[in-house]
């Protein structure tokens, strides 16, 4: 049977740079504006750290973080799952703690784009045979595939399946407006996104997060450390990956309307953290929105709407700010931002912010409050991949006593 | 005796108005239109095309060789013949041959097949014949030249076609070459080659082959004669003294003037309303002429199931921009993409993983039975089977020819290419197995999950000089 990481280790100190088109900084910058954060919010002196993770989907070894912080001879470990990178550097670096290895440990995730010269992601361009990916194929296209057969089979017409996803990407837009350390700070309104070009049939520009630089960092240790270090420290209460054995081109059994690994690492996480009614028990949740379609899968595959149900939820804005379950409170990918390898403790940031009432310290001036009453217990879900074949994270945070 | 024992042949899906070229540069444009070979297709990917439609029903491991022919092929140096008979999974022994440089290649694999099956070293030989010549912009060949592609198998038994004679005339009469410097055909004075060439020289051939058969004109049902114009083509034929009734349409309305593979697509069009028993005379003009007598037997009402060129005529799509074919031949200079441009293809990759690109083999469990393809970055042959787990217990498992449905797809405006969008869809195929391919001679507004596709062979990427070739998906239109 395997073990739980419930309540085994605590979150004492985090630390975000601002996402987006960081023209000004480069990854060494990032690293040590994140770095230096999450160290000032736990009380701690880099001394102090006695292991790392470091989550980039670009770099190579730990010395991408050891030689911008100058950490000293400590051991450090690059890791990398696509879009899940920043969530599988912090897992592995609560394990290490649950381990009774270490007892301060620094979780980092870095990723810097905006030098390559283009929009999106590159093809990758790994060698081997040509013929055997469809050439130049794109993530926008891939995750599209959702849309159309999601559309085809809950019987959506495009229009009201284009509405669907369009209000996503609005309320994203709401959200992220408020949030200083966002990317895209923009309102958009209905119509825009609506209109907006097409990217890949049937999803349009804002459909599509953009892709950022920005570094994120998390500080943890024992939940007996921590209650010395500050008097609201967040405990992890599930950590779950399920890698899928990207079959869904080669399996006519893969339906393209849901992300299977999805389903399998939320139940797991369910079950880590005793949670039998996520609709209902979960707080909030920042999930992997790098298309608006993957939002609107992710919200049934995690058991929040019934499935081929989530559009009146959508619609009616139960994930809205102020609706019951709120998702993507600083904006999500589509807003905040996208540094592939940082992504993952970004979304731990905000739900740790916001479970210790600090959400308004990113509060844009002269915006309404982005802090959501009492939450107890926040998700967070990474897609690394295509909804063929992805590894998926899945994580719960929540206060102590939960 | 030799003869053929079935045809085949190829048009592409889209068809340029020569109204519309008229209307390009101020002039009249001519009548009727021409086939227009799509972005990813070539004379290598039409011998396919055509190959495919000549070997419906037949086992391609019993054909022994491919006698490919054109003058547009995409290799210099690497035998083109094998590529396409590899795609069309001919065997490895076949004894593949590249036929080219001159108009009259096509009709010369032709006479070399029925001599290596006649002689008894082959006993199955494929001839393909496709051409895709470029005419300058603004220019009478751009008005004249179509695409297309015809094949015929050669052998012993079920012959549909005999042959009854046959006469070569070889003549340097340079009217028209391309150099290896040219893209684009010279031509000397048209005078000169129409009163020197075309109107004498095929003459002589036929009177040659008529003498040595003992036939007269009037004992020729149907006279399938090259040219590259309309006007001339009906002179030469009434001067040769044949009948209106008795000449088989050129296709120089429809199609345009394809090459190599003209006089081969002329015969398959006789063949189509041929009648067992009809002697059908078929005359090639390049750089000399061959004059061929055939005779239908009964065996040709058992292969009429072909698309061959009626009903490829039928599957069509108006091409209504000038501009798209223009970039398509790369005849314009266009804005440089604003993405990286992609890795180049690995031979060595290539070649070791040939069976998945080339003939598009997956596997089949030997244990559950379950078709599978398995297209990755890092390989594409199967280890551990997706559905009961069975470790390398496959036997090849063909998907080329089969059909399949539309499971999921989308248009891709950001991956850019000569023709965007790139459509991409999984298809799901009947019997089993599913795989992800892109789809083309396709509208977007027709594409909706559930529509049947086939798969087509074609070009996907072209980097240090060497062309990737891959299948792709097309809906079913017949």
């Amino acid at each position: 049977m395997p073990g739980s990481i419930k309540d085994r280790v605590a979150i004492v100190g985090m630390g975000c740079t601002k996402f987006g088109e960081r023209w000004d900084a480069s990854a060494a910058d990032l690293i040590v504006d994140a770095a230096y954060q999450a160290y000032e919010d736990a009380g701690i002196e880099p001394k102090d750290i006695q292991a790392a993770w470091l989550g980039t989907a670009t770099g190579s070894t730990g010395m991408v973080l050891s030689e911008p912080l100058r950490l000293q001879y400590i051991p450090i470990t690059r890791v990398e799952n696509a879009c899940a990178t920043a969530s599988d550097a912090f897992r592995n670096a609560c394990y290490s703690v649950a381990a009774g290895i270490y007892d301060i440990v620094l979780a980092l995730g870095i990723d810097k784009f905006k030098d390559s010269g283009i929009s999106g992601l590159g093809d990758g361009g790994s060698p081997g045979p040509s013929h055997a990916m469809v050439a130049e194929s794109t993530p926008p296209r891939q995750f599209a595939m959702l849309a159309t057969t999601y559309f085809s089979r809950y019987g959506l017409s495009f229009e009201e399946g284009k509405h669907m996803i369009g209000r996503i990407s609005w309320k994203s837009h709401q959200n992220g407006m408020r949030n200083k350390n966002a990317h895209f700070q923009r309102e958009v309104n209905m119509e825009t996104i609506l209109n907006a070009p097409m990217v890949s049939w049937p999803l349009g520009l804002f459909d599509c997060c953009g892709v950022s630089d920005g570094a994120a960092a998390a500080i943890i240790t024992t939940p007996e450390i921590a209650k010395g270090m500050r008097k609201d420290p967040i405990h992890v209460k599930a950590l779950q990956i399920a890698m899928a054995p990207r079959d869904g081109n080669f399996n006519t059994k893969y339906d393209f309307t849901h992300v299977e690994a999805t389903v399998r690492a939320g139940e797991a996480a369910y079950k880590e953290a005793g949670i039998t009614n996520p609709r209902e028990e979960i707080s909030m949740a920042e999930v992997h929105d790098c298309f608006s379609i993957t939002e609107a899968v992710t919200m049934e595959d995690l058991r929040f709407s019934p499935k081929g149900k989530v559009q009146e939820d959508i619609e009616s804005g139960f994930f809205d700010l102020d609706g019951k379950l709120p998702v993507q409170l600083d904006g999500g990918l589509k807003c905040f931002g996208h540094p592939i390898g940082a992504s993952g403790l970004r979304m731990i940031y905000e739900m740790y912010l916001q479970l210790q009432g600090r959400a308004d310290e990113l509060l844009n001036p002269g915006f309404p409050s982005r802090q959501i009453g009492n939450p107890k217990l926040g998700l967070t879900h990474n897609l690394g991949g295509s909804p063929d074949g992805c590894a998926i994270f899945v994580g719960i945070v929540g206060l102590p006593e939960v | 005796m030799a003869g053929i024992v079935s045809y085949g042949a190829y048009i592409p899906y889209y068809r340029l108005p020569r109204s519309v070229i008229g209307n390009m540069w101020g002039g009249r444009g001519g009548r009727g239109e021409k086939a227009v070979a799509g972005f990813d297709e070539d004379p290598i990917t039409m011998s396919v095309a055509a190959g495919l439609d000549c070997l419906k029903g037949i086992d391609p491991k019993t054909v022994h060789a491919l006698y490919m022919a054109t003058t547009c092929a995409p290799y210099k140096e690497r035998q083109n013949a094998t590529i396409a008979a590899t795609a069309l999974d001919l065997p490895r022994e076949a004894r593949n041959t590249d036929f080219s440089n001159c108009l009259r290649a096509g009709v010369s694999a032709m006479q070399a097949a029925l001599d290596a099956v006649n002689a008894g070293s082959l006993d199955r030989v494929l001839v393909t014949a496709a051409d895709m010549r470029l005419g300058g912009a603004a220019g009478g060949d751009e008005l004249a030249f179509g695409d297309g592609s015809a094949a015929f198998l050669f052998g012993n038994d079920k012959v549909a076609v005999e042959i009854e004679g046959s006469y070569t005339l070889s003549d340097d009469l340079a009217d028209y070459w391309r150099s290896y410097d040219d893209t684009f055909v010279r031509h000397w004075e048209d005078r000169f080659g129409r009163e020197q060439g075309y109107m004498k020289i095929p003459a002589e051939a036929v009177e040659g082959v008529l003498e040595k058969c003992d036939l007269e004109q009037k004992d020729i049902a149907k006279v399938c004669l090259s040219g590259a114009n309309a006007r001339t083509h009906a002179a030469l034929a009434k001067k040769m003294g044949f009948g209106q009734e008795q000449i088989q349409d050129p296709l120089l309305e429809s199609v345009g003037n394809t090459g190599t593979a003209q006089p081969l697509m002329i015969l398959v069009a006789a063949l189509e309303d041929a009648n067992p028993g009809d002697r059908i005379l078929m005359v090639s003009w390049g750089n000399g002429s061959d004059a061929n007598v055939f005779r239908v037997t009964d065996e040709i009402l058992n292969i009429r199931d072909r698309r061959g060129i009626k009903r490829h005529l039928e599957i069509k799509k108006t091409l209504d921009s000038y501009g798209r074919y223009l970039r398509w031949r790369e005849m314009i200079s266009l804005a440089p993409p604003a993405r990286p441009p992609a890795g180049a293809a690995s031979m060595a990759a290539q070649w070791r993983e040939h069976a998945s690109a080339l003939p598009l083999y997956g596997a089949k469990c030997q244990n559950c039975g379950t078709p599978q393809l398995y297209l990755s970055q890092s390989s594409t042959r199967p280890h551990v089977c997706l559905e009961c787990g069975a470790r390398d217990q496959f036997e090849p498992y063909r998907f080329a020819d089969k059909v399949g449905k539309v499971a999921s797809f989308s248009h891709d405006f950001l991956a850019g290419g000569v023709d965007p969008p790139t459509t991409a869809a999984v298809i799901d195929f009947e019997g089993g197995g599913r795989g992800q391919f892109n789809m083309v001679d396709r509208e977007t507004e027709e594409c909706e999950v559930g529509i049947g596709v086939e798969m087509t062979f074609r070009k996907l990427r072209y980097t240090l000089g060497a062309h990737t070739y891959f299948w792709k998906c097309k809906p079913i239109r017949d």
